[in-house]
C-alpha cells in the first residue's frame, strides 16, 4: 500500500510531488469533475472544438461514400506499394490506443496511483482511437462488404475457413479483443462514477440517463467488492493485450518476406512504439483539457512528468530498434536487405526516414531536462511531433519497404492523393468528435478513484477500496 | 440561352430609355428576350409552374398519377417468356462451349501471317498462328494477337455514308458507275485507285481487270513506310525486283545494317526470328551458337540481341556498310569507317570474310537503296546466295516504288487531272501522306472522292463518300506471305456493321457490280489450276468438284499448295555501284520509325497496342523523341522535356525519351501517334510527327533540335534501368559457358540446403506443371504479353493508371541494362507468375483466396477475394494484378463478344494474375480423360507460349523427364530467380549465353556475385 500522497507544498523539488494538487477534499474533486458534464452551459471553446471534429467526421464520411463507390483506387495505392496510408494509419490509431490500456491495466497492477486521475480519458482515448482504427483494414480491402464477415471464422454452407496462417486473420481476432475488452473495461469503470452524476444530477433527463447507465448502483460493500473483482479480472485480461495487440499487428510485417518487414525485431518494437505514440496523444490531449477545464489539481505536473519520462524511456527503446534494423541489414550480408536500409536512408523517400530518426532519436532527448517536462507548452507542441514521428515511422517501414523490393523492374513511386488525406484527416475528425462528446456528458476524471488519494481515505486503510492484497 | 441573335441596338435603346441606374443580369434581360422570359416564369424549369396554373396542373396530376400507377403495373407483369431455341440446323462440328478453329490469314505491309483463329459459337475470341504456314510456323506477331480487338472496336465506322448523310449501297454504286461512265470517254484518264500494297492475288487480279477496261486509268499503292528502298536496291542491284528471303537458321554469322529483323514487323520477320532463335538455342552443340552484329541508331529488339551493336547515325550505317564490304572483297567498293569505328569494321569484316557462305548481311528498310544493294553485293562476295539467301519474286502482286507513285499522284491532283479518287484500306493518305505533299490540299481538287476502310479517319473524313470497310475476320480475301504462300482468307464472322471488303468495292468498278467477296475469290482461284491440281486427294471426274475439294483443303489447311515461289536466278547488274554514296551529314538527324505497337498509326484506336509497353523504352500511351545519353545532355533536356524538331522549315514538338544506346546527335520518333480521327481511344494520343516527315527523307535526313517549352508527362512501366547487381538476370559468354556449363548456378547468392524444411516436400503424383524461358532466345518482341491479355480478358486501364502503376498485364517482360551507358546490353526477361511451390502470396491471404492445388499451380479464387493486397506485397516477383478501380468494360456489347467464355471477367476490388492458362489445362484434361489417356507432352500451349516467335517459353509437364519443359529444367543454364527465398519458383529461367567477338570490345555479362563484374551504370532517371 502507498503512503505517499499529501505532501506538504515546498518539500524539495527532486522529491516526488504529489499527484493531487493542495487542499483538495472529497467535495472539490467530485464537484470540479461531476460539474462538467452536469452543467447547462457549454463553453464555447468546447462547440468550436467539436465543429471542428464534426467537421472532420463530415469529410470522413464522403471519403468512405466514394471510396464505396469508385473503390481503393481513388488512393494512391498501386502495384508494388499495395498498402500504404490505409494501414499507415490504422498502426499508428491502434498504437495509439495502447497508452490507455496501460495505463489502466498495468499499471493498475503495479499500483501506480498517478495513473488514477488520466485512467478514465486515456481509456476513452483507446476506444476511439482503436474505432479510428479499426475502419481502415476493413475499408482498405478491394471488397469490404464481403470482408466484413468474411475474415471472420463461422460455419457455412461453403465448409471455408479463413486461412489461419495469415497474420491478417490474427489481426483480426487481436483487434476484435481488444476492442471488446477496452469497452468492458471502461464501462465497468465508469459504474460508481455514473452513480455519483445520477445522484448529482438535477435535470430530470440526465437523472434518468445516468440512471440507466449506472445500472442500480448504490455503492454497498458488496457492490465494490463485485467492482475489485471485475477491475482486477478485466486488468488482468487486458495487461496481456498491452503487449500482444500490436505484436500481433507487427506480424503483418515481419511474417512476409519483404526486406525491411520481415524482422524479428518486430514485436517489442512496435509495442514500445505503440506506447510511445499512446502518451503522446494523451499528453496531447491532457494539456489542453486541464488548462481548458481548470484541472491542474487532479492532473498535476507529476502525471505530465510521469508520462514524459514513460515517452522518453519508450522512445528510447524505439530508436534502439532504428539502430538495430540497420545493423541487421548490414549484418545479413543479404544484397536485398542491405539495400532496403540503403533505399531508407538514401532513396527518394528519404527525407521522411531522417525527418523519423531526427523526431523519434534526436528531439526526444530533450525529455531528459526537467525544464522541459515541466513546460506544458512545449511539452505539447513535442508530443505533437511525436505522433508525427511515429506516424512517419510506419510510412517508413510501409512505403519504402515495398517501393523498392526484389525486382528492380518492378520498382515504382507512391503518392497519396487528397482521398487519402481526406480519410487520414476524416479519422481525426471522427476521433475529435467522439473525445468531445466524451468530454462533455461523461466524468472524465475517475472521481472515485481519486477521491481515495485523499488522506481521508487512508483511514481505512486495510479495507480502503482500491485495498487489496 | 438564347439561340437567336440579339438584337443589339433594341437592348441600347432599353437601357438608354430605363430611368434611374437599373442593374441588369445580361443582355438576356435586358432585351427581355421569350426564352428569358420564360426562364424567370419557370425558375424550376421542369413542371413547377403547373401548380400555379389550374388546368395545367390537373392535367399534370393526372399523368403523373397515371404513370406512377402503370409504374406499379409493371412491376406485377411477369417478364415475357423468352425461349431458348436450339439450332434448327447445328453448324457442322459445333458443340456449345468448345470452340472451332478456322485457318485464315492477316496481311500487313503486303506480307500475309497465317492463322488459326478460336470460334466460340461464332464469336472470333482469340487469334493464334498457322503451323502449316510458312511465316509463322504457328507464331503471330503482336499486331495480329492485338487485330481481334480492333474487330470488336465500337468506334468503327457503321454506316455507308455520302457527305456525312447515310446512304445506301445501291446509291454507292449509282456513285461509282456514274463517275466511272463519265471516264470511259478518256479511257479512265481522271480515274485513279489508291490502295495499300496489295498481296492478294485476287484483289490484283480484279484491279488489273479495270485497268484493262479503263487503261488511262492509274492504281497506286501506298504504305505510310514503304519498302521503296528494299525494291529499289533490289533493282540497282539485279536489275529487278526480287523480295530477299533470309535463311537465319543457317547463317554462323549476321550482319544487320539497321534492319530491324526481330522485331514484329512485316517482311517475314516472324520466319527470321525463329530462324534466328534457332541458333540461340544451346543445345547439345554450343558451337551452333550464331553471332550477330547489328549497326543501329535506335535501340531495338534486334539491337538488344546483338553480340556486338554499333550506334551509329542511320546516315553513318552507309559508310559503315562500304567499309565492311570493301574489307570482305566486293569488287569496285571503296571506303572508310565512321569515325571511331575502324575496330568494329576490321572485326566484323572479318568474322564475314572468315565464314564465307555461312555469313549473311541484311540491310534495314529505312536504309537508302545503295545500301541494299550494297548489301546484297556482299552476300554476294560471301557466296551466300542460295546459302543463306534467296532471291524471290515479291509478295505483293505490282512491286512498285510507292513514294514516287503517290508524288505522281499528288501532281495530277494539283494539276486537276483526277477526276474520282478511290481509296481502300488503312493506309489513310492525308494523315500518314510526306507534308512536303500537301495532299490534303491537292486531294481537295479531285471531284469525286471515295473512301472506304474500317474507321472513318482522317482521309474519310476529307472524302465525298464513305464505305465501312471489313476487318479480315469478316470478309473472303486471299494473301500470299513473303515466299509467296497464298492463304484464303476466310470470314469467321459475318460484318459487324454491314462493311465491303475492297474486293466488292473494286467489284463496283466493273460490269458486275454486285458481286460479292466469296464469289470473287473463288472465280480468281478457279482460274489456278496448278494449286489445284497439286492438292493432293481432289480427283474428281467433275472439275468443279474437283475444285470444291481442293478448295476445302485450301480453307482447312490455311495455306494453297504449289504458290510459293521459286527462287530466282539473279547476278549482280552492271554497274550496280554506280552512283556516288552521299556523303553522311554532319549535325543532328531526326529518324523516323514506324511505332512498335501503333505501326503506322493504323493500330491507334486499339487499346491493347497503346498500353502496351514498348519493347525497349518501356513507354505506353505516347511516342516520344528518343536521344541517346550524350546528345540528352549536350540539349541539356530530361526525360518529358518538349524537343522542338526542325526540318526544312517545319517544325513539331516531341516530348524527349532518353534511350541508352541511341547513336548520338541523333534524335528518333516514331510515326502513328497525335491522330485525332482515330476513335475514342486513339485520339488526341501522343505527338503527330507526319507533319515533319518530308518526301526527300521519308526515313531520315537532318534536322535542327532544340529544348523547347514546357514538360508532358509521358510513362513507362519500368522506371528502373539497371540489375543493381542483383542475379536475377544471369548470363556468360561462349568461352564462360564452355569452361562452365552451370555457370548460372554458381551466381547464387546463397546455396539452399535439402534439409531447410523439417517437413517432407509434397509429392506430386500426376502432372506438376512448370515453365522454362530461355533468355537466349526470348527478344522481348511484346507478342506474348498481347496474347495474354486476349486469352485472359485483361482489361485496358489507361495512361493516368498505368503512370500510378495499375497496369494489368499478367505477364510483363523485364528489360535490364548493362554495361556502357552509351552502348549498353538489353536483356528482356519474360515475368509471368512464378507459381512458387511455396508461395508467399498463400500464406497471408486471410480468406484462403490464392491456393496451390494439386498439380502445383497456385490458383487464385476470384470470388473468394476481398482484396486485402496483402499477397501482392508478399510477391517477391510483383506479378500480382489488383483491380483499383472498375477496369474492365462491363457495358460495351462489341467487348462482351470479343471476351474468352472460359476465363472469368474480373470485377473491381479483386486480385487476378497469371494462371499457366489454367482454363487450356483444364480443356486439354477433358479430352485427354475422354480418350482414356493422360495429356501428351505440347498438348496444353499457354497463350504466350503458343504466340512465341522463337519459342521461347515452353510449359509443360515436369514430372514426365521426357517432356520438353523437363529437359529445358535439366539444363544447366536453368535457375529459378530469387531462389535463395526458398519459394521454389515453377517458372525457371534459362541463362542468356552471348557469343562476342573476342578481337572486339563488349560489355561484362551480368549477374555474378555482388556485380562485381558489372559496372555500376544507369540510374533513377
Amino acid at each position: 500500500m502507498a503512503q505517499q500522497g499529501h505532501m506538504q507544498a515546498g518539500s524539495t523539488a527532486v522529491l516526488d510531488e504529489p499527484v493531487l494538487g493542495p487542499g483538495q477534499n472529497y467535495e472539490t474533486i467530485t464537484e470540479s469533475v461531476a460539474q462538467i458534464p452536469l452543467s447547462s452551459r457549454t463553453p464555447l471553446g468546447w462547440v468550436f472544438g467539436f465543429l471542428i471534429g464534426l467537421g472532420g467526421l463530415m469529410m470522413l464520411q464522403m471519403a468512405i461514400g466514394w471510396l464505396l463507390l469508385r473503390g481503393v483506387g481513388i488512393w494512391g495505392n498501386n502495384v508494388p506499394v499495395g498498402w500504404a496510408f490505409d494501414i499507415i494509419n490504422f498502426v499508428w490509431w491502434i498504437g495509439i490506443g495502447h497508452a490507455g490500456t496501460l495505463i489502466s491495466a498495468i499499471l493498475l497492477l503495479f499500483k501506480q496511483q498517478w495513473r488514477m486521475s488520466i485512467s478514465r480519458f486515456a481509456e476513452a482515448m483507446t476506444i476511439f482511437a482503436v474505432a479510428c482504427a479499426a475502419l481502415f483494414p476493413l475499408l482498405h480491402t478491394g471488397r469490404p462488404w464481403l470482408a466484413a464477415y468474411w475474415l471472420f471464422p463461422y460455419p457455412n454452407t461453403m465448409g471455408l475457413w479463413p486461412q489461419f496462417r495469415s497474420p491478417l486473420i490474427w489481426d483480426v481476432f487481436a483487434v476484435s479483443t481488444y476492442a471488446t475488452v477496452s469497452v468492458v473495461f471502461w464501462i465497468v469503470g465508469l459504474i460508481p462514477d455514473l452513480a455519483t452524476m445520477r445522484d448529482r444530477a438535477v435535470s430530470k433527463v440526465k437523472k434518468h440517463v445516468f440512471g440507466v447507465l449506472a445500472l442500480g448502483w448504490r455503492g454497498s460493500a458488496r457492490h465494490w467488492h463485485r467492482y475489485e473483482v471485475a477491475t482486477l479480472i478485466l486488468a488482468g485480461l487486458s495487461t496481456p493485450l498491452v503487449l500482444s495487440v500490436h505484436t500481433v499487428v507487427s506480424f503483418d510485417f515481419a511474417v512476409s518476406v519483404l526486406p525491411g518487414w520481415h524482422a524479428t525485431i518486430f514485436p517489442p518494437y512496435f509495442v514500445a512504439g505503440a506506447i510511445y505514440s499512446g502518451f503522446a496523444m494523451v499528453l496531447t490531449l491532457a494539456i489542453p483539457i486541464r488548462a481548458a477545464y481548470g484541472l491542474e489539481h487532479l492532473i498535476t505536473m507529476k502525471h505530465i512528468d510521469n508520462m514524459a519520462k514513460v515517452m522518453l524511456a519508450t522512445a528510447l527503446i524505439v530508436g534502439y530498434g532504428y539502430v538495430m534494423e540497420a545493423f541487421f541489414a548490414w549484418y545479413s550480408a543479404a544484397p536485398y536487405e542491405r539495400y532496403m536500409m540503403f533505399n531508407r536512408m538514401t532513396g527518394p523517400y528519404g527525407w521522411t526516414y531522417w525527418l523519423l530518426i531526427f523526431v523519434n532519436i534526436g528531439l526526444v532527448q530533450l525529455l531528459w531536462l526537467r525544464s522541459v517536462r515541466y513546460n506544458t507548452k512545449l511539452l505539447f507542441v513535442l508530443s505533437l511531433i511525436f505522433n508525427v514521428g511515429m506516424w512517419l515511422e510506419r510510412f517508413v517501414i510501409i512505403v519504402t519497404s515495398l517501393h523498392r523490393d526484389f525486382l528492380p523492374s518492378s520498382w515504382d513511386m507512391y503518392y497519396p492523393t487528397r482521398w487519402d488525406f481526406m480519410m487520414f484527416f476524416g479519422t481525426i475528425g471522427l476521433f475529435l468528435t467522439l473525445f468531445f462528446l466524451f468530454i462533455r456528458f461523461v466524468p472524465m476524471i475517475a472521481m472515485f478513484e481519486v477521491r481515495t488519494l485523499l488522506p481521508e481515505a487512508k483511514v481505512h486503510v486495510d479495507h480502503g477500496p482500491t485495498g487489496g492484497h | 440561352m438564347s439561340a437567336e441573335q440579339l438584337d443589339l441596338t433594341a437592348i441600347r435603346a432599353r437601357l438608354r430609355d430605363a430611368d434611374g441606374r437599373q442593374p441588369w443580369r445580361s443582355l438576356e434581360a435586358v432585351a427581355e428576350t421569350p426564352e428569358f422570359q420564360a426562364y424567370l416564369h419557370r425558375e424550376f424549369p421542369a413542371n413547377a409552374s403547373e401548380w400555379l396554373d389550374p388546368v395545367g396542373r390537373r392535367s399534370f396530376l393526372k399523368l403523373m398519377g397515371a404513370s406512377l400507377a402503370l409504374a406499379g403495373a409493371t412491376a406485377c407483369t411477369v417478364q415475357p417468356t423468352e425461349l431458348i431455341v436450339p439450332y434448327v440446323r447445328q453448324p457442322e462440328q459445333l458443340i456449345p462451349g468448345r470452340p472451332l478453329f478456322f485457318a485464315t490469314a492477316m496481311s500487313l505491309g503486303g506480307v500475309a501471317t497465317g492463322l488459326l483463329v478460336e470460334n466460340h459459337e461464332g464469336r472470333p475470341t482469340k487469334i493464334e498462328g498457322n503451323p502449316e504456314h510458312p511465316a509463322g510456323r504457328g507464331a503471330t506477331d503482336l499486331f495480329a494477337q492485338a487485330s481481334i480487338l480492333t474487330l470488336y472496336d465500337p468506334d468503327r465506322s457503321t454506316v455507308l455514308t455520302q457527305l456525312g448523310e447515310i446512304r445506301p449501297w445501291g446509291a454507292f454504286i449509282t456513285a461509282m458507275r456514274a463517275s466511272l461512265s463519265a471516264q470511259a470517254a478518256t479511257g479512265g484518264a481522271g480515274f485513279r485507285l489508291l490502295t495499300e500494297t496489295v498481296n492478294s492475288p485476287t484483289l490484283a487480279w480484279q484491279i488489273q481487270q479495270v485497268l484493262a477496261e479503263y487503261p488511262a486509268a492509274q492504281w497506286i499503292q501506298w504504305e505510310p513506310l514503304p519498302r521503296d528502298n528494299a525494291r529499289a536496291g533490289a533493282r540497282q542491284a539485279f536489275g529487278e525486283y526480287v523480295e530477299p528471303v533470309y535463311d537465319f537458321e543457317a547463317a554462323d554469322v549476321i550482319l544487320s545494317l539497321d534492319a530491324d529483323f526481330l522485331s514484329a514487323g512485316p517482311a517475314g520477320n516472324l520466319h527470321a526470328a525463329r530462324g534466328f532463335s534457332a541458333r540461340r538455342r544451346i543445345g547439345a552443340d554450343p558451337d551452333r551458337l550464331n553471332r550477330l552484329y547489328v549497326v543501329e541508331p535506335t535501340p531495338s529488339v534486334t539491337g538488344g540481341r546483338a553480340d556486338h551493336r554499333v550506334p551509329l547515325k542511320a546516315s553513318q550505317v552507309g559508310a559503315f556498310a562500304r567499309a565492311v564490304a570493301a574489307r570482305v572483297g566486293v569488287a569496285g567498293v571503296t571506303g572508310s569507317a565512321p569515325a571511331g569505328t575502324d575496330t568494329q569494321v576490321a572485326g566484323i569484316a572479318a568474322d564475314l570474310a572468315a565464314h564465307r557462305g555461312r555469313a549473311l548481311v541484311v540491310a534495314g528498310d529505312a536504309q537508302p537503296a545503295w545500301v541494299h544493294a550494297l548489301a546484297h553485293a556482299m552476300n554476294d562476295a560471301l557466296g551466300n546466295t542460295g546459302t543463306t539467301v534467296r532471291y524471290l519474286p515479291t509478295p505483293e502482286a505490282v512491286p512498285s516504288e510507292q513514294l514516287a507513285a503517290l508524288r505522281a499522284l499528288v501532281v495530277d491532283m494539283e494539276a486537276g487531272r483526277v477526276q474520282t479518287l478511290v481509296i481502300l484500306g488503312e493506309s489513310n493518305p492525308v494523315f500518314t501522306a510526306p507534308a512536303d505533299f500537301r495532299f490534303a490540299e491537292a486531294m481537295s481538287k479531285v471531284q469525286t472522292r471515295l473512301h472506304s476502310g474500317l474507321f472513318h479517319d482522317e482521309t474519310a473524313e476529307l472524302c465525298h463518300w464513305h464505305v465501312p470497310g471489313t476487318h479480315f475476320l469478316e470478309m473472303w480475301s486471299d494473301a500470299r506471305t513473303f515466299d509467296g504462300t497464298a492463304t484464303i482468307v476466310q470470314p469467321l464472322i459475318q460484318p459487324l456493321y454491314g462493311g465491303k471488303s475492297p474486293h466488292e468495292i473494286v467489284a463496283t468498278m466493273t460490269e458486275r457490280p454486285e458481286r460479292n467477296g466469296y464469289d470473287v475469290v473463288r472465280e480468281y482461284w478457279q482460274t489456278q489450276a496448278a494449286a489445284v491440281a497439286a492438292t493432293p486427294g481432289t480427283e474428281a471426274a467433275d472439275p468443279a468438284a474437283t475444285f470444291e475439294r481442293a478448295w476445302r483443303a485450301w480453307l482447312h489447311d490455311g495455306v494453297v499448295p504449289a504458290t510459293a515461289h521459286t527462287a530466282r536466278e539473279v547476278a549482280l547488274a552492271e554497274g550496280w555501284a554506280a552512283g556516288a554514296a552521299p556523303a553522311a551529314a554532319d549535325g543532328v538527324e531526326v529518324i523516323f520509325r514506324h511505332d512498335p505497337s501503333l505501326y503506322d498509326g493504323r493500330f491507334a484506336n486499339n487499346g491493347w497496342l497503346q498500353e502496351l509497353p514498348r519493347p525497349v523504352t518501356k513507354l505506353t500511351w505516347d511516342n516520344a523523341a528518343l536521344v541517346g545519353v550524350a546528345t540528352a545532355e549536350r540539349l541539356g533536356v530530361a526525360n518529358g522535356d518538349f524537343l522542338d524538331i526542325t526540318q526544312d522549315g517545319r517544325t513539331v514538338s516531341v516530348p524527349v525519351w532518353i534511350d541508352p544506346g541511341h547513336a548520338a546527335d541523333a534524335v528518333t520518333v516514331t510515326v502513328g501517334y497525335g491522330r485525332t480521327r482515330a476513335g475514342r481511344v486513339g485520339n488526341g494520343t501522343g505527338f503527330n510527327v507526319y507533319p515533319l516527315r518530308g518526301s526527300a527523307s521519308p526515313f531520315f535526313g537532318p534536322a535542327e533540335v532544340q529544348k523547347g517549352r514546357g514538360r508532358y508527362p509521358l510513362v513507362s512501366t519500368q522506371d528502373h534501368w539497371t540489375i543493381d547487381g542483383r542475379n536475377i538476370v544471369r548470363s556468360e559468354t561462349l568461352e564462360g559457358f564452355k569452361a562452365n556449363p552451370a555457370f548460372a548456378k554458381d551466381m547464387e547468392h546463397l546455396k539452399l540446403s535439402e534439409g531447410l524444411t523439417l517437413f517432407p516436400a509434397w509429392e506430386y503424383k500426376g502432372y506438376s506443371w512448370g515453365m522454362a524461358i530461355d533468355m537466349n532466345a526470348c527478344t522481348g518482341c511484346n507478342a506474348c504479353v498481347v496474347a495474354c491479355q486476349a486469352e485472359n480478358n485483361i482489361p485496358v486501364v489507361g495512361k493516368e493508371q498505368v503512370a500510378n502503376g495499375r497496369e494489368m498485364h499478367w505477364l510483363r517482360i523485364d528489360r535490364y541494362y548493362s554495361g556502357d551507358l552509351e552502348n549498353p546490353d538489353t536483356y528482356h526477361q519474360p515475368m509471368p507468375c512464378q507459381q512458387c511451390e511455396n508461395a508467399p502470396c498463400e500464406v497471408v491471404c486471410p480468406v484462403a483466396a490464392t491456393v496451390h492445388n494439386d498439380e502445383g499451380l497456385n490458383d487464385m479464387v476470384y470470388n473468394r477475394c476481398v482484396g486485402t493486397r496483402y499477397c501482392s506485397n508478399n510477391c517477391p516477383w510483383k506479378v500480382r494484378r489488383f483491380n483499383f478501380l472498375m477496369y474492365q468494360d462491363w457495358n460495351t456489347p462489341q467487348f462482351k463478344l470479343q471476351r474468352n467464355p472460359d476465363v472469368t471477367v474480373r470485377s473491381r476490388g479483386v486480385m487476378e494474375k497469371c494462371t499457366y492458362c489454367v482454363q487450356r489445362i483444364n480443356a486439354a484434361r477433358i479430352n485427354a480423360k475422354r480418350e482414356e489417356r493422360e495429356i501428351r507432352d505440347g498438348e496444353v500451349v499457354t497463350a504466350c507460349e503458343a504466340v512465341c516467335p522463337t519459342e521461347a517459353i515452353v510449359f509443360g509437364n515436369i514430372n514426365d523427364p521426357e517432356s520438353r519443359v523437363a529437359r529445358l529444367k535439366a539444363s544447366p543454364r536453368n535457375y529459378a530467380t530469387l531462389a535463395e527465398l526458398n519459394a521454389r519458383p515453377r517458372t525457371t529461367y534459362l541463362a542468356a549465353v552471348r557469343n562476342p567477338n573476342p578481337s572486339l570490345p563488349s560489355n561484362p555479362t551480368v549477374g555474378g556475385h555482388h556485380g562485381a563484374n558489372e559496372s555500376a551504370t544507369g540510374s533513377e532517371h
